[in-house]
């Protein structure tokens, strides 16, 4: 509509009024970030603003010399107009979902989002709003999130099975927010030491200095004349890491790879993993549905993933959808 | 039940045969016998009759999702597999699972009685079912209902096992679970006496080649190697007993009744004989294309008119029972001199070849060929010929069960490849269900572009995420999900035959299309044109 608050633009979600973008994938001159994976954050805009909680992590990933404000979350911004604040997204460190605020009406950009808890970010605000801009990864019915208690669990049996067999247990996890989410969750269920790719152990220092409580971890690195040095040792690698060389220093080991789509047996097949684990920072389809409702909007929008499925259920639900062309994507 | 989900998982979970083996001989001996047969049963992929259509399944699982119709299906189409997609849209929604019931009792008194049943009756029953079971229960019980189950563990793997765990012979166990045979308490037990199942229709495990990758010349002297024609038929045993004449394919089906030729022509072997070869379509003049022996497999009892239009014939390269004595062990050169003389004998006694000068049972030529480059050379005729390549077999090699690599190597023909042009695109499964990777591809008839192959496989993810950004860029038209797109990205395709067929508007059916290269360098104008496809197909036989 041609009135409406944010647009769909070829450089990003931009909002006339206020004359700023959010998770712009072109360079713009003012840009309001929901969070610092690569899809929602990237380099080259003139100035950046980001909840407070994220500034250590967005700043690993920007030029050194960047423009950057970082606010608490809640507090009220003016851009022109328009009164922008920024909310706990639950979804990383420092993740936030950007409240637009002009002449009486009010959108909310979600970024990504979940509703499950999660001990080192901030748990999702539901922001009530006119209209609500959320992504839609996992909006198809069958993604539906096992308790991350359970998960954890099984984590740390096939870490146990593992390590009774003397090998090695990889894991994949996303290196921002995923890795030390489940870190997080070990370190409430054992003080044992955790190995750590070099992607990873950056990032995790980001978090233990923003106070989250997380497990002793040493850096995975070459065994030396140590043979076996990684027998029985749970190591934390991003996806990447996945079938290169770097894997060779552990000699026999078992995968495994923590994500959403982890859901679907094939998904698991297709990484080449022994195991799946399904632990996801999305929303899954309830926690979508559930999250509409909360916002109480009478519009929602939706970003990326599964977006066509979902807008055509809510409107058949009766409730007024759209789809909105971004860039974002990805499987964090 | 809930044994065989355990098991399932843990086989799941590993890639170490080591760990694989272990799972299986504990469960085996965990379970009791009755379900213990079961298991194998499951293990070695049998499948009961299908007594619930995957329509029917499908409309349940709406109704019982409370989901829109097109949203359950296009939630299927993301997961790829029903049973599944039951499994993570119904199962673990309520707090306390049903008790297990034991694998026996799931096939004798839940899935079997299903057939006699009337639809309600079966709805009511598997919708129960599903609201009662944890997840992967959920997904076997799922999958049992609709056919195999696919658990990842070879045959010999399960045999292995079994032969661990009941410690007896391999041999043994691997012959008992040839043919047909029925799960039970009974049965079960009756595997640690190997002896006491045999049948007398019983064939020998198949001993299965390898593909040769490379020259043949890293096998060493030519003269060690005999070489046949590897036929693209249905490999089969014929099995000559006891008064009784059987022919059973590699997939254990009992399939004697399909080919009523060979049957007849089997009564003139004497008794005690099994044979190892290949059943094949054939019109006097030489092999048909495999399509025609598909029509002749659909019928279970072959008419007059389809067997005048397609004879089959069986072209025997082993004879692994002679006189009632298992020959296996002696060596391939021996076993095959000995096949030449019994089917020679054999047409004599049956009056000589049939009416077009050929039996339906006879030999498959050893190829004369001189050095390797003179059978390199007769590889190249392959093709005209209609076989897919050449087998190379050890001379001195014994007659093993399942895939023995070494001994028998299989030297296929290269594809045959096409350049096509990318007309439409559809969203892929799983995780690429956001990515558009399966596509169709058409070649020139005149001026316009018709489809001749749809393809999955044989890009990149690179090149699977820039052909997506691609596609989305360039799309014509919306059908559902699937985009028609400017015909504009050409790409190289395989394919391994050529068939004429009716139900295509080309003309043609391909076996195995797959991508080889995304051809940038060239402008559509210069894909292939539908007439050098035809050319192939009119190849003439020799
Ligand atoms: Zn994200
Ligand atoms: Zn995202």
């Amino acid at each position: 509509m041609h009135d409406d608050l944010i647009l769909a633009t070829p450089r990003g979600l931009y909002c006339p009024p206020g004359d700023f973008y959010i998770d712009p994938w072109q360079p713009a001159a003012r840009a309001v970030i929901t969070h610092a994976h690569a899809d929602h954050l990237r380099p080259g805009s003139a100035h950046y603003t980001l909840a407070a909680p994220g500034e250590a992590v967005a700043r690993r990933r920007l030029p050194a010399d960047t423009t950057l404000t970082a606010v608490p979350y809640g507090e009220p911004l003016v851009f022109g107009d328009v009164r922008v604040s920024l909310h706990p997204a639950g979804h990383v460190l420092g993740s936030a979902q950007v409240r637009v605020e002009h002449q009486g009406r009010v959108w909310v950009v979600s970024g990504d989002y979940k509703r499950e808890a999660d001990p080192t970010c901030a748990p999702f605000e539901a922001v009530a709003c006119d209209v609500f801009v959320s992504e839609a990864t996992f909006a198809l019915p069958v993604y539906r999130w096992p308790p991350t208690e359970r998960v954890a669990e099984e984590i740390l049996a096939w870490w146990r099975d593992n390590r009774a067999r003397g090998v090695a247990s990889v894991l994949f996890c996303y290196a921002l927010g995923k890795a030390q989410r489940v870190l997080a969750e070990l370190a409430a269920r054992t003080d044992e030491p955790i190995y750590l790719h070099g992607a990873v152990a950056s990032l995790t220092e980001d978090y233990r200095a923003a106070g989250i409580r997380l497990p002793v971890t040493l850096p995975a690195s070459e065994p030396g004349t140590r043979p076996r040095a990684y027998a029985g040792a749970l190591v934390v690698a991003p996806p990447s890491a996945a079938g290169s060389t770097w894997m060779r220093r552990f000699g026999e080991c078992s995968t495994g790879y923590v994500s959403g789509w982890m859901r679907i047996r094939g998904n698991r097949r297709r990484r080449g993993c022994d195991r799946g684990f399904v632990l996801s920072d999305h929303a899954d389809w309830p926690g979508l549905l559930r999250t509409f409702r909360d916002t109480g909007a009478a519009r929602i929008l939706l970003t990326h993933g599964h977006s066509d499925a979902l807008c055509r259920y809510l409107r058949e639900q009766g409730v007024a959808a759209g789809a909105l062309a971004t860039e974002y994507g990805g499987e964090h | 039940m809930r044994r065989l989900a355990a098991l399932f998982e843990r086989l799941d979970a590993t890639r170490s045969t080591r760990a694989k083996t272990e799972a299986l001989v504990e469960y085996f001996r965990g379970a009791p016998p009755a379900d213990a047969a079961w298991g194998v049963y499951v293990l070695m992929g049998r499948r009961m009759k299908r007594c619930v259509g995957a329509a029917a399944l499908r409309q349940w699982l709406t109704e019982e999702s409370a989901l829109p119709a097109w949203l359950v299906e296009e939630t299927y189409a993301s997961v790829g597999d029903l049973a599944e997609t039951v499994a993570l849209l119904l199962a673990d929604r309520t707090a306390a699972p049903a008790e297990s019931v034991p694998l026996a009792e799931w096939f004798e008194w839940r899935l079997q009685p299903l057939a006699a049943l009337p639809a309600s009756e079966q709805r009511a029953l598997v919708t129960g079912w599903w609201r009662e079971l944890p997840y992967l229960e959920c997904l076997l019980a799922t999958k049992l209902l609709t056919g195999a189950l696919r658990v990842g563990v070879s045959r010999s793997l399960v045999t292995r096992a079994l032969a661990d765990c009941l410690d007896v012979e391999r041999v043994g166990v691997e012959r008992a679970l040839m043919g047909e045979w029925t799960p039970s308490a009974a049965f079960f037990e009756s595997l640690a006496r190997p002896a006491a199942v045999a049948h007398p229709d019983q064939p020998y495990p198949f001993h299965l080649a390898s593909p040769l990758e490379g020259a043949p010349d890293a096998l060493g002297a030519r003269e060690r190697w005999i070489a046949e024609w590897k036929w693209d038929g249905i490999r089969a045993q014929v099995v000559r007993r006891a008064g009784s004449i059987a022919i059973w394919s590699r997939g254990e089906e009992s399939v004697a009744e399909r080919f009523p030729e060979i049957v007849a022509a089997a009564a003139a072997l004497p008794q005690g004989t099994v044979l190892d070869g290949e059943v094949l379509a054939w019109d006097g003049r030489g092999v048909l294309p495999f399509a025609s022996l598909q029509r002749r497999i659909g019928r279970k009892a072959p008419g007059a008119k389809i067997q005048r239009d397609i004879p089959v014939r069986y072209l025997a390269y082993d004879l692994l029972e002679a006189d009632g004595a298992d020959l296996r062990a002696r060596p391939l050169a021996e076993r095959r001199a000995r096949l030449e003389s019994l089917v020679r004998e054999a047409t004599a006694v049956a009056g000589g070849p049939g009416a077009g000068g050929w039996s339906a049972i006879d030999v498959s030529p050893v190829l004369p060929c001189g050095s390797w480059g003179d059978l390199a050379a007769a590889r190249e005729q392959a093709r005209v010929r209609g076989v897919e390549g050449l087998m190379l077999k050890d001379a001195e090699s014994v007659y093993r069960a399942g895939r023995q690599r070494g001994a028998w190597w299989k030297w296929k023909l290269d594809p045959l490849t096409f350049d096509g042009v990318l007309l439409y695109a559809a969203p892929g499964h799983g995780r690429r269900s956001n990515l558009y990777t399966d596509y169709t591809f058409g070649v020139w008839r005149d001026d316009a572009l018709v489809p001749v192959a749809k393809a999955y496989s044989g890009l990149t993810d690179a090149e699977i995420r820039d052909l997506d950004r691609w596609i989305r860029a360039h799309t014509r038209e919306k059908f559902g999900v699937v985009r028609s797109v400017e015909p504009l990205q050409v790409f190289e395709l395989a394919y391994e035959g050529i068939a004429a067929s009716t139900r295509h508007k080309s003309g043609v059916a391909l076996r195995f299309p797959r991508i080889l290269r995304w051809r940038t360098d060239k402008p559509a104008r210069e894909a292939d044109t539908l007439a050098a496809l035809r050319a192939v197909l009119e190849a003439p036989r020799g």
